[in-house]
């Protein structure tokens, strides 16, 4: 499904920290992404009102999940949006593609969507002769340069203006060299702006799907949701499971949380409501509606209590700017769709934990990403819960996620044995710590990669239980 | 995690505490144990340190060995019978026992009244005992390094800085990216070593820059990763822990 290699991890890691100037664009993009979310959330209380509200929001949403599902689909159908269910990636690309060669579409145009990436749509459909093409700056960006993107707001956050300017010299005809943003941005738009007006399907993501009215909510800032939704004939929107909400009375705390902890904004430049193609009588907007609901492994994350967390994911993206993992290595070395900590607590279940099992333990556990989640995802506790799944023994009941035990090493296991063994038996702690206090120019001064930056720390010449006990008897306390 | 940090009631002044004094500080830093406990003794409470603890279990429940924190999380337990508060002198290990002993332990009976009587270091000295302290150090700057569990989960960025901000002599300075992780993350800092590295080079590079003679934090696993980067690169500052700073700054009091 993904062109992209999580298991080739540890190698992007190591290849992206020794890019100084990708160092400088992350360190740079994501200090400018806290400031600017910082500033929207000055009142303190008001924030955390908001956020237990929306929790709460997206736990009730999750709850009923199946059942709005169901009335999901049928006020869409109702209002003549034609609903699509997909199992798998590749079940949603099928749909799509026939979708579109049933109008014999030749190009697409394509509104910001991460599960379009996740089901790599643009190659499937490429394959099949339709042209797609990004009409997201960000994205668009991304396309000329052949690469995926970085981040799920900001998709070219790891190119700076520069780096954009010599892309667009190479590859928009007559463009001169800047690196002037307007500039960019206006010579990004012209090549954009004909394309709307040719293209056959116009394909978008979805932030909100309302149940009790059958409304599909899009939050955008360009402009180019719009057109993708309104200008071709054909509009197709695809999305995840766990996006339906219940109600319109549920949007308005959703989105205000959303923008603010994305890029601080009090509200997007655009929202859109879709609710039914073009009606007999109007002279605009698509003729057709459809709507592509994948599961892709979500229902694997529902089925656990504790997981299903996972799903209530606005993708506002303000883990990863404030996650110190993220900004140092980059969108990319995550070798997934979704990077950062949403990406390590939502991957798994796409890809199961055998290909994923470097994701869950990339992780310091600081926090930093459950401090800024508007809706209240317990990131690190996902995050330890997918370790010990990921080193259980692979044929432990109950299966919880796919490739479980993709993590488990025996030497690993046996060591933890051992140290559980020591650490509950207080005389064998005792002997050990001794024994590693009068050892200690035993010690290697070579401890693997703890040393590569570090010195070895140095055992004390006898431990505090020692000490603690000597003090005692000699019944003085120093 | 949630709020309760804040929401916390605290007792009055006890008579006596256990002294919690981690696995690291056993085997690598007794100082900060020794003086740990002459800075409570000198506020008259009697300190027991109970020879049978270990190790908090972190390690390994971080590493997704639950079974196994389990089984060391339920020894330590067992070694603090008497109903009185268990000081931690490290904000990670206590955040482990105060904060995640109560799901990894929920079939035992009376964990959260075990979880409840766990007190961070700094958190005691100014929620329980209300210290009022006297500084007869020498003028210094020094800048403070906060874990991620003793900030999100015990609150001790904000305590730590109420007690320096006491002493008189003492100059505290925010360093760049205060609140960031050092990259220390127990066994994170082995397996992922090179995200590890990139992490602790920069909070080296943002506490240098801060001129200081030394750091001060209330965890001695993140001083260990710092302090081991910052002989690395042969510089002297070095973390002094809360514990110790506040005795040093304050031995001058006994003849008050
Ligand atoms: S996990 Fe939370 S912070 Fe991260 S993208 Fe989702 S909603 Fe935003």
């Amino acid at each position: 499904m993904l062109v992209i290699k999580v298991s080739e991890f540890i190698k992007n890691v190591k290849r992206d920290l020794n890019d100084p100037q990708l160092r400088e664009n992350f360190r740079g993009a994501m200090d400018y992404l806290m400031d600017k979310r910082q500033a929207a959330f000055t009142d303190v209380d008001e924030w955390a009102t908001l956020k237990e509200q929306c929790k709460r929001i997206k736990q009730r949403c999750l709850l009923k999940l199946p059942h709005l599902l169901e009335q999901l689909e049928e006020n869409l159908q109702r209002n003549g949006i034609e609903v699509h269910w997909a199992e798998t990636t590749e079940q949603a690309n099928e749909i799509i593609a026939k979708l579109i060669a049933k109008e014999h579409g030749k190009s697409v145009v394509k509104g910001k969507s991460m599960v379009s990436e996740e089901v790599a749509l643009n190659d499937h459909l490429e394959q099949q002769g339709v042209e797609c093409l990004e009409t997201d700056m960000g994205e668009y960006i991304v396309q000329l340069a052949k690469e995926h993107p970085s981040h799920i707001i900001m998709p070219a956050i790891h190119q700076n203006k520069s780096q954009i300017g010599k892309l667009f010299v190479q590859h928009i005809d007559g463009f001169d060299y800047s690196s002037d943003v307007d500039t960019l941005i206006k010579a990004g738009r012209n090549v954009l702006r004909d394309k709307f007006c040719q293209a056959d399907v116009g394909v978008t993501g979805v932030n909100f799907a309302v149940a009790e009215t059958g409304t599909l909510c899009l939050v955008e800032n360009e402009g180019n949701g719009r057109m993708c939704s309104t200008v071709p004939d054909l509009h197709i929107a695809i999305t995840g499971i766990e996006k339906v909400i219940e109600k319109l009375d549920d949007v308005p705390p959703l989105l205000s949380l959303l923008t603010r902890s994305a890029t601080g904004q009090a509200i997007s430049t655009y929202f859109n409501m879709i609710t039914h193609p073009r009606q007999p009588g109007e002279k605009d907007g698509p003729k057709a509606v459809h709507l592509v609901l994948l599961d892709n492994g979500r229902s694997q994350a529902f089925a656990d209590e504790e997981l299903r967390q996972t799903l209530q994911c606005i993708r506002c993206g303000a883990c990863m700017n404030h996650c110190p993992v993220y900004t140092r290595i980059g969108g990319h070395a995550y070798g997934t769709v979704y990077p950062g900590p949403i990406g390590k607590i939502a991957t798994p279940h796409m890809l199961g934990l055998e290909a994923t099992n470097e994701l869950p333990s990339a992780s310091s556990l600081c926090g930093a990403c459950e401090e800024v989640c508007p809706v209240g995802i317990p990131i690190p506790k996902l995050l330890l819960r997918l370790r010990k799944e990921s080193v259980k023994p692979r044929a432990d009941m109950p299966q919880t996620v796919k490739g479980q035990g993709g993590g488990r090493k025996p030497v690993e296991a046996l060591i933890w044995q051992l140290w559980a063994l020591v650490h509950k038996s207080p005389w064998l702690y005792r002997w050990s710590t001794k024994l590693l206090t009068r050892l200690s120019w035993l010690m290697p001064k070579n401890l693997g990669p703890w040393t590569t930056a570090r010195t070895a720390p140095k055992p004390a010449a006898k431990t505090l239980h020692e000490l603690i006990g000597e003090n005692e008897k000699q019944g003085k306390r120093k | 995690m949630e709020n309760s940090v804040n929401i916390r009631q605290y007792p009055h002044k006890p008579a006596q505490v256990y002294l919690y004094g981690t696995c690291l500080v056993d085997s690598f830093y007794p100082q900060s144990g020794l003086d740990a406990i002459e800075l409570l003794t000198k506020q008259d409470i009697e300190v027991i340190y109970p020879q049978g603890q270990t190790c908090c279990g972190q390690p390994a429940y971080n590493s997704g060995y639950q079974d196994q924190a389990k089984a060391v999380a339920l020894h330590q337990i067992k070694q603090f019978e008497l109903d009185i508060p268990i000081v931690v002198i490290s904000g990670s290990c206590g955040g482990m026992m105060r904060h995640h002993y109560p799901a990894l332990l929920a079939d035992e009976p009376g964990i959260q009244a075990f979880c409840d009587r766990i007190y961070e270091f700094s958190e005691f000295l100014v929620h329980v005992l209300n210290i009022q302290l006297f500084d007869s150090g020498n003028k210094e700057r020094v800048a403070l390094h906060t874990s991620c569990a003793a900030r999100r989960e015990m609150g001790a960025h904000e305590t730590s800085k109420k007690l320096l901000e006491q002493l008189s002599n003492v100059e505290l300075v925010e360093h760049q990216y205060e609140s960031e992780c050092c990259g220390f993350g127990g066994t994170f800092a082995v397996k992922h070593g090179d995200i590890s590295v990139a992490m602790v080079e920069d909070k080296t590079k943002h506490l240098l820059a801060e001129d200081t003679v030394r750091y001060i934090s209330g965890d001695w696993g993140c001083m260990m990763n710092i302090d081991g980067a910052l002989a690395h690169q042969k510089q002297p500052l070095r973390g002094e822990h809360i514990a110790s700073f506040l005795l040093d700054r304050s031995v001058g009091d006994k003849g008050e």
